[in-house]
């Protein structure tokens, strides 16, 4: 698996911020176009986003091995944005080879995103 | 474990519940939602709650309230309640994660933004719809977008989007604004705002995201066509009930029903802030009736031990 995501330093940095993939506008091809790939679009400035951080962090660790989890700063890569016509965050999409196949806007209970996950790959139920 | 009371919501009315019930030795359990510190944690900058010359930012004012409530003891969970269960000497709040057990439960839930009801709102919601124009503000770089309100959120959002967007009409279904002077002024004295009274929204129209929205002009009957990449809605709050299952009386409009702002249909069942407030709605005044809700169930609580 390439792992050429760079490992940008969160604010908190801790164990499972490690399992997730530091996605930019120059990798985010290379790391989506295979398999699935769940990706949090979410910039600093928004304050919801904050919210589901630890959310994502946590799904990182319970799927580690099995799915790709990665983040994606909507400010700093805006072209990733745009092709996906991303205008609200934050915004959490299921990728499949590349393409996304669902998404959840705004910051839920992490079951919601567990239900999104097994809907679309049931074999990690 | 059965807790004294439990804070349901943690904007300025369960912040200031639980300072209080905290200090008053009640050992608060706050479940502060995902997305804690209701509505002041989309807005810029806070100019009228007292005590701050120049003002402050509203997640800083919420991170502040939340601080200043774990430090006397207040305990936080951040999930979402999904249910409340009155027993005839224990009150139960379940999450999607957890359940809690309380002899009291202060409701402190807030409200969530109104929706237009228009075509084309469901379809583009999250792509060039928006009811967060903080959060959103940033995609509309150089864009055209409407702020939809007459009120002080809506002049909020359309002078904060003018630090992104190049043009920002700001529509309203009235003659005039019902928000504070100073924000109108500060909205009609910005060279990117131009303003349309008497229009509503009637449709939101794109292809894979918003072009255009059509308007209608109560006044003349006239309808027209507007170029834009994005709309804003500022157009009021609905209280947050659904997890309430009708089991306590509300109005007509939906708050939680109180004679005075603090007591419920149910005993040990209390209410504060703008899931009861329809009138007020402002920061100071959702505080006050955490702190008023906070020290009648401590009253409640002594007499549940004589």
């Amino acid at each position: 698996m390439g792992m050429s995501a760079s490992r940008v330093p969160s604010e908190q940095t801790n164990a499972s911020d490690e399992l997730i993939l530091h996605l930019t506008d120059q990798n985010f091809d290379e790391n989506t176009k295979e398999g699935f790939v769940l990706v949090d679009f979410w910039a600093t400035w928004c304050t919801p986003c904050r919210a589901i951080a630890p959310i994502v962090e946590k799904l990182a660790e319970k799927y580690n091995g099995k799915l790709k989890v990665g983040k994606l700063d909507t400010d700093e890569n805006p072209l990733t944005s745009n092709r996906f016509g991303i205008m609200s965050i934050p915004l959490v999409v299921l990728f499949k080879d590349g393409q996304p196949v669902d998404s959840i806007l705004g910051a839920r209970p992490e079951q919601f995103y567990d239900q999104m996950i097994k809907k679309n790959i049931p074999e990690l139920e | 474990m059965k807790r004294k009371v439990i804070i349901i919501g943690s904007g300025p009315a369960g912040l200031t519940a639980a300072i209080y019930a905290a200090r008053a030795d009640l050992k608060p359990l706050v479940i502060a939602g995902i997305t804690w510190g209701g509505q002041l944690m989309s807005t810029t900058e806070i100019e009228n709650f007292p005590g701050f010359i120049e003002g402050i930012e509203g997640p800083e004012l919420m991170n502040n309230m939340m601080e200043q409530a774990k430090r006397f003891g207040a305990e936080v969970v951040f999930e979402n309640a999904t249910q409340v269960i009155n027993n005839k000497n224990s009150r139960i709040v379940k999450t999607y994660e957890n359940e809690y057990e309380a002899d009291s439960v202060i409701l402190a839930t807030g409200a969530t933004p109104r929706r237009l009801n228009v075509e084309g709102e469901d379809k583009f919601y999250g792509r060039g719809v928006s009811t967060c124009a903080t959060c959103d503000g940033a995609f509309y770089k150089e864009k055209t977008v409407a702020v939809i309100g007459g009120g002080d959120s809506a002049m909020e959002d359309a002078t904060f989007l003018t630090r992104f967007a190049k043009r920002v009409y700001l529509i309203h279904r009235r003659a005039e604004f019902r928000a504070s002077p100073i924000m109108i002024n500060r909205a009609l004295n910005n060279p990117k705002i131009e303003v349309l009274y008497n229009t509503e929204v009637r449709e939101i129209e794109g292809e894979n995201k918003v072009s255009s929205i059509k308007l209608f002009n109560n006044q003349d009957n006239s309808e027209k066509s507007l170029e834009v990449d994005g709309v804003f809605l500022a157009i009021g709050h609905i209280p947050v009930t659904d997890f309430l299952e009708n089991q306590i009386a509300l109005t007509d409009e939906g708050y939680i029903k109180s004679d005075d702002g603090v007591h419920t249909s149910m005993d040990g069942i209390f209410v504060a802030g703008d899931v009861e407030d329809h009138k007020y709605r402002q920061a100071i005044t959702a505080a006050g009736a955490g702190c008023k809700a906070a020290l009648e169930v401590q009253k409640w609580l002594e007499k549940l031990e004589d």
